[in-house]
């Protein structure tokens, strides 16, 4: 599995954090908690989410807390951490999420999972890292790419989108010069996969000196992971799945490993390397 | 013993001889006390939520689970099809009981076969460890001799009860299924058959329809439902079994706080386990005994001892 001995451990229970700030991010929004007890968590972990009023409330639905990764996490003035999420309305819970207001609390457990490996240990021979981010999955490669600036190593970062109406967060998680667009509906940038651009990068670049790394939608992800098997290429995956705990406890995550038999993404992801599962076309999160 | 019980702050009781710090279980399979560990830390020992220990459900051999999807959100609840992941029994009592006999509680470890003459072998090969308080038998599984589901069987539990009975004086518990029409019937067939205790309910038979391919969603086919969704059917099935049998009933089935775990005791329940609620809030089991002082002394019971010992009208 990826790098899990340093992976910051999470508070026992799951704790209410209060809402700092709400705010829309293209077609996405941005909401900020104030985690004063948590861990600075660690690239590619994630929280099990509730906000506090209203889950299963009216029609019994949100019911489970949602996994989401965290997109960035800065210091709390008051001590703790201030995490930030980005969110696509696709489902009641995230629905719910996205309308939480300042002031309102929200249920908090996590930090949960592993972290990304860094360039060096996926590939010894790694100058550096292309990170391939794909919808809301821009989040963990949002994570990933500040801790490598603070590294000093170097990185691109290619991001791909639908349209307009399910993308956001660039700007303000990205930003950078060695940031490229595609969009499905070739509104801005490249028009089409994001892969495509993943491809164009391989062909000009000496493939041995690539760490790549990716999280977006299943069968984004699955490419990917096809695109670096097929050219011997280590990546690592940030994968997503149903999921009712985030602790190992209901075994809901089942992710198919490579050598046959399932992994509990929770405890033993979300961070995969592309060898270690057979696709990763299993997790499509349709409770939303 | 409860009788001793002089203020609602103590909750110390007994589950068929089996001394509990208080009345709060976990379901099996609902809280995984070794991964759990891994991610928290060692607080899940010194704070472990619950006060008597059930594992999942050990077969013979190991089981890879079934293929994804394995979980889909309903109102008030979720279906689960997860299809028994696990170790089978020789690497359970090499590896997870080791590390489960860490925890400061009882411990229960559940089992289930899809044959008496397996039952028989994880029976004695559980039952001989000292670190086992007591076993449950899962009995929602079909006997492959006679096709049929034991736990929905009056005389099949009854058959099943009998020949596991002589082989160890630990307490056997029959989990019940909640997918029958009389579901005393079959409680007290187990009883007959000389189970110490019986535990409900197990999850509610139940199917979720993607509304986007139109094909049923679970990899499965279909599921069980949890949650408090299925709280009253659990309540009233609890109410109608412990009036029926003289054996402790630990009850289970949406429980999610204090208020909730005082109903199934109301309803008869001798003790009371926690299940899904565990995956919206790895304390859940520590807050619902937190908060049971309060709860009894609300509703005017001066010990836990009085409410278990209610019978409702």
């Amino acid at each position: 599995m990826a790098a899990e001995a340093d992976s910051p451990r999470a508070p026992f229970g799951r704790r209410a954090c209060e809402v700092a700030d709400s705010r829309e991010s293209g077609g996405y929004r941005i909401f900020t908690l104030i985690d004063a007890e948590g861990p600075a968590p660690a690239a590619g972990q994630f929280y099990m989410l509730a906000a506090a009023p209203d889950w299963a409330g009216e029609g019994g639905r949100p019911y489970l807390p949602r996994a989401i990764s965290y997109a960035r996490v800065t210091e709390n003035p008051k001590g703790g951490v201030r995490l930030d999420f980005l969110i696509d309305e696709v489902g009641p819970g995230t629905s719910r999420l996205a309308r939480m207001k300042q002031g309102d609390e929200c249920f908090v457990a996590g930090p949960f999972g592993n972290r990304f490996s860094l360039p060096r240990q996926l590939n010894e021979g790694a100058a550096g890292a292309i990170l391939v981010g794909g919808g809301i999955g821009i989040a963990p490669m949002a994570v990933l790419r500040r801790e490598l600036v603070n590294r000093g190593i170097p990185s691109r970062s290619l991001l791909g989108f639908r349209d307009q109406a399910h993308s956001g967060g660039v700007d303000e998680l990205f930003g950078c010069e060695e940031t490229r667009l595609a969009f499905e509906d070739g509104s801005y940038g490249h028009k089409g996969f994001v892969t495509d651009l993943l491809l164009q990068l391989l062909e000009g670049d000496d493939s041995g000196s690539a760490a790549i790394y990716s999280c977006g939608p299943p069968a984004m992800l699955e490419a990917v992971r096809r695109i670096c098997a097929d050219r011997g290429l280590p990546v690592e995956l940030a994968l997503e799945s149903p999921m009712a705990c985030g602790y190992g406890a209901c075994f809901g995550c089942a992710v198919p490993k490579a050598e046959g038999g399932y992994m509990r993404l929770c405890v033993d992801g979300p961070v995969v390397r592309g060898d270690q599962i057979a696709t990763a076309m299993a997790g499509e999160p349709a409770v939303g | 013993m409860a009788e001793g019980t002089a203020d609602t702050s103590d909750l110390s009781t007994d589950l068929c001889g089996i001394e509990l710090a208080g009345p709060v279980l976990n379901g099996s399979g609902t809280f995984d006390a070794i991964a759990a560990r891994r991610v928290f830390g060692d607080e899940v020992v010194s704070g472990f939520p619950f006060d008597c220990y059930v594992s999942k459900t050990i077969t013979m051999n190991p089981r890879p689970g079934n293929a994804p999807y394995r979980l889909w959100e309903t109102p008030s609840g979720m279906i689960n099809s997860i299809g028994l992941p696990g170790p089978g029994l020789d690497g359970f009592l090499e590896r997870d009981l080791v590390q489960l006999a860490e925890f400061d509680v009882p411990l229960i470890v559940s089992v289930m076969a899809d044959r008496v003459e397996d039952f028989e072998i994880l029976v004695n090969r559980v039952a001989e460890r000292e670190e086992v308080a007591g076993i449950e038998l899962n009995v929602s599984c079909p006997n492959v001799h006679s096709g049929l589901i034991v736990g929905e069987q009056p005389s099949e539990t009854e058959a099943l009860m009998k020949a596991l009975r002589p082989l160890t004086a630990k307490p056997l518990i029959v989990k019940l299924t909640p997918n029958v029409a009389n579901p005393h019937e079959v409680a007290m067939a187990a009883e007959s058959g000389g189970a110490d205790s019986v535990s409900m309910i197990n999850t509610v038979k139940a199917a979720a329809i993607d509304p986007v391919s139109t094909r049923t969603w679970l990899g499965a086919g279909a599921g069980g439902l949890s949650g408090p969704a299925v709280r009253p059917i659990a309540l009233a099935q609890v109410r109608s079994v412990a009036s029926a049998v003289s054996v402790p009933v630990i009850g289970m089935g949406g429980i999610t706080d204090a208020e909730s775990a005082l109903e199934f005791i109301l309803a008869g329940a001798r003790v009371i386990a926690v299940g899904t609620e565990n995956f919206r809030d790895p304390r859940a089991g520590a807050l619902v005994s937190e908060g049971l002082p309060a709860a009894l002394a609300r509703r005017g019971f001066a010990s836990l001892a009085e409410a278990q010992s209610v019978t409702l009208d």
